[in-house]
């Protein structure tokens, strides 16, 4: 069977490997993003399964632009978004209604473990 | 009971009354305020109306369509955010787009509805731009004196203080689960990234302090004349080591002696930051040029650098708070991104401004003037 892959994007490069390296054990292949732009990039460029993107890169809320731009292109892709920060934004997150203009399909607050972790991408990927 | 204003700016009729009806016998309650909420609606159908009432009543809520037959909504929003009106705004939408959110976000909407929105929708709105404007009024007294704490502030201050701690927890948990085994020698990247991450963490913490002695007040300057060449001198030396380990240069321009009244403790961040900026940014066997020098009304300070400058965006942010450039240049250097917002402060304190020259791949020259 093919292995699917998975898009990740933070600008905290410590976060990204970690995540990098907890999803590779999980058995998926990665793309790597260091920022909003390059995550534009790959979006573009790339071939993926499901992506997890963080909130806050170069723009406060560029977690948002970069799913909405995704869903827009792959609107059945699923999307994660991680923030450190998902408690003081204010942004009103509301996933489960379907006309939110958020297009994401879960969000995470930082410091999720693998376990759980696996748990939300078999959920979103069916698997 | 208190009573808040809300105006709905929409010019379709429809809408108009199912909002009077949904709203009609709404209150909400806080279980930290002792009294509920209830809600008086006043109607317009257009932006410039709009704009009328707000000038004229205390509005607290403005429901605002963004397609009206006049001026769009965006602009009634532009408006009430140059005037400075307490006032929280939802923006209804006809259809989610991201462009029209993040244009409203940033000129200060504070939530969406989207068109059609049924009854729930609408009164957890309300519900929530409620305590969003109790909440920040009473914070608006509590800090009355001058010390009005930022939501932003405070969001992005949080997600630099955490995205360290989350960095180094994760290595601490990959380490616990012996994610790479049972030799210790297989984590020593892990140990020194997190090491490093803590550095800066303090960084941001000592950033942190001087940030909110300046703002919070000039109570502990210490105003005396004082030779600022001497000054200068030692943040020289202070930065020297950095500046060899980068085989960069510092050439410094000074007089004999410049006497002004002012704070050391205050020249002392303005030259520290300025020079391990110029040096940081530099390039490997760069040059950083420092010159001290007065005219009739001021004491000019310059810091020029050959390094790698900026771009006419990265420019204009520059003395935001936790504003860093980001791109490949600079993802090695690490910064708290607080250095020239507590300058810009402290010179702003001292009645002097800040000018800044650069070019990408050049260099970058900072200009400070204090008047004496
Ligand atoms: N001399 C310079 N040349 C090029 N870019 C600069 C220069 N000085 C500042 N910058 C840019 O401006 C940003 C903000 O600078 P600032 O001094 O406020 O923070 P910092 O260097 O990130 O952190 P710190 O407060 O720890 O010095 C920097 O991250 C950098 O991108």
């Amino acid at each position: 069977m093919n292995k699917k892959s998975i898009l990740l994007a933070d600008d905290d490069r410590d976060y990204l490997e970690q995540m990098q390296f907890h999803v590779e054990k999980l058995g998926f292949k990665t793309i790597l993003a260091n920022n909003q732009k390059e995550c534009e990039e790959k979006i573009e460029t790339e071939k993926f399964d499901m992506a997890i993107l963080d909130l806050m890169m170069e723009n406060e809320d560029s977690g948002f632009i970069l799913s909405y731009k995704l869903k827009k292109k792959y609107p059945d892709i699923p999307v994660i978004l991680v923030s450190a920060v998902t408690k003081e934004t204010r942004f009103v997150f509301q996933p489960e209604h379907d006309d939110s203009w958020i297009k994401a399909d879960k969000m995470l607050e930082k410091g999720i473990r693998p376990d759980q972790l696996q748990r939300e991408i078999n959920k979103l990927l069916k698997i | 009971m208190e009573k808040l204003k809300i105006l709905v700016v929409d010019d379709e009729r429809g809408i108009l009354t199912g909002i009077r009806r949904v709203l009609r016998n709404f209150t909400v309650s806080f279980p930290f305020h002792d009294e509920d909420f209830e809600y008086e609606l006043i109607d317009s159908e257009t932006g410039e109306d709009a704009i009328e009432i707000i000038d004229s009543q205390d509005i607290d809520i403005v429901l605002l369509d963004n397609k009206l037959p006049g001026i769009e909504g965006v602009e009634v929003l532009e408006y009430i955010k140059k005037k400075e009106y307490d006032l929280a705004v939802i923006m209804i939408t006809s259809h989610a787009s991201i462009d029209l959110a993040v244009k409203a976000t940033n000129r200060g909407a504070y939530n969406f509805v989207p068109k059609p929105f049924n009854q729930a929708e609408l009164k957890s709105a309300i519900q929530n731009v409620t305590k969003h404007l109790f909440l920040k009024r009473m914070t608006k007294e509590l800090t009355s004196e001058g010390k009005e704490i930022r939501f932003k502030f405070l969001s992005v201050l949080s997600h630099e203080l955490k995205s360290p701690i989350n960095a180094v927890e994760g290595y601490l948990r990959m380490m616990e689960d012996k994610q790479l085994g049972n030799d210790i020698n297989a984590y020593t990247k892990m140990i020194n990234r997190s090491i490093t991450r803590i550095e800066s963490m303090r960084n941001l913490i000592m950033d942190m302090l001087d940030f909110t002695r300046v703002e919070s007040g000039k109570k502990s300057r210490t105003i005396q004349e004082i030779d600022i060449v001497e000054i200068a001198k030692i943040a020289v030396d202070s930065i020297l080591p950095i500046a060899i380990q980068k085989n960069v240069s510092i050439r410094t321009h000074f007089p004999d002696e410049l006497i002004k009244k002012c704070d050391a403790g205050e020249l002392e961040i303005i030259f520290n930051n300025l020079l391990s900026n110029a040096v940081k940014y530099n390039k490997e066997e760069g040059q950083v040029d420092f010159v001290l020098k007065k005219d009739r009304k001021n004491v000019i300070i310059e810091v020029k650098d050959t390094g790698i400058g900026m771009s006419e965006e990265e420019k204009s942010n520059l003395f935001k708070e936790f504003m860093r450039a980001k791109n490949v240049k600079t993802r090695a250097i690490s910064g708290t991104g607080l250095g020239l917002s507590i300058l810009k402060k402290i010179v702003e304190l001292n009645n002097g401004n800040v000018t800044v020259e650069t070019e990408v791949d050049k260099g970058s020259t900072f200009k400070i003037e204090i008047p004496f």
